[in-house]
């Protein structure tokens, strides 16, 4: 049996070296997947056939966002399609970023741009507030 | 132990993979990465451009030309492309992965998921574009 190959798999004791982190990526793939075939799919729908992107302005965003449910909506959306991607990215580079040095400063960008951009979207989901509508008065 | 081991050569150039001769499996395959990193990176942009909502109204509405201007609506066509090919054949794969016996009538799925694909990619599509010839 060749030593080498059988070592990517398995350890001394039967069991994946790192733990079972890629069996849990597996799963969260498919989990997500499921639920982003909705969420990203009916965003698409909303966003350029109900709404229609011609009418897609501040205040439409504004008057989206005075609604609690969306934000939630739209927080899901971030994060399950932002952690799904970036693992998606991590798998890629498994499979062409083959030096050791270059695999992990390529892992460390990934993470770096999935923690700051997690927080750019979340920030501005939660934070945002709608200014005052301005009173026209006549 | 070194005598044994075989070297095993990943990196290889595009047209060479291209002339393995995997057929639909391949192609959905290459399909499925290549539309998932467009749109990972179109998500990136997006998360940036919706940041920018906090500067006020002028800042974003001026910005909105990244989804209205003639050209932002036909990368748009690429995204839905990008997002219902990636959504059904990530389908396909899950129930695969499920349902492993499935893996044999691989070929027959994708071609049930092209059957819906191509006509709501096509609908899609004349919706995105119909601004354009108003």
């Amino acid at each position: 049996m060749n030593q080498t190959l059988n070592a990517a798999f398995v350890n001394r004791r039967g069991r994946p070296p790192g733990g079972n982190f890629e069996l849990y990526a597996w799963f969260f793939m498919r989990i997500s997947g499921v639920l982003l075939l909705a969420l990203a799919v009916f965003h698409l729908f909303w966003m350029h056939v109900v709404i229609g992107v011609d009418n897609i302005d501040f205040a439409v965003v504004a008057a989206r966002w005075e609604n609690p449910l969306w934000k939630l909506y739209d927080f899901f959306l971030l994060a399950f399609a932002l952690t799904h991607g970036m693992n998606g990215l991590r798998m890629i580079g498994d499979d062409y970023v083959r030096r050791p040095g270059l695999a992990v400063a390529f892992k460390a960008v990934l993470f770096v741009l999935y923690i700051a951009f997690i927080g750019m979207g979340a920030y501005i989901i939660f934070t945002f507030v709608p200014p005052e509508p301005v009173a026209v008065l006549p | 132990m070194t005598s044994s081991r075989t070297v095993y050569r990943r990196g290889r150039p595009i047209l060479e993979g291209l002339r393995y001769r995997g057929r639909e499996g391949m192609f959905a395959w290459l399909l499925h990465r290549a539309t998932g990193v467009g749109i990972v990176l179109f998500l990136l942009v997006h998360i940036f451009d919706i940041f920018l909502i906090g500067f006020g109204p002028d800042v974003f509405n001026k910005l909105l030309f990244l989804y209205k201007a003639w050209w932002a609506r036909i990368l748009e066509v690429f995204l839905l492309f990008g997002v219902l090919f990636h959504a059904l054949n990530g389908a396909r794969i899950i129930v695969q992965d499920f349902w492993p016996r499935l893996w044999r009538y691989e070929r027959q799925l994708i071609w049930a998921e092209m059957a819906i694909f191509i006509p709501i990619f096509l609908w899609g599509a004349y919706v995105f574009l119909q601004p354009l010839f108003r």
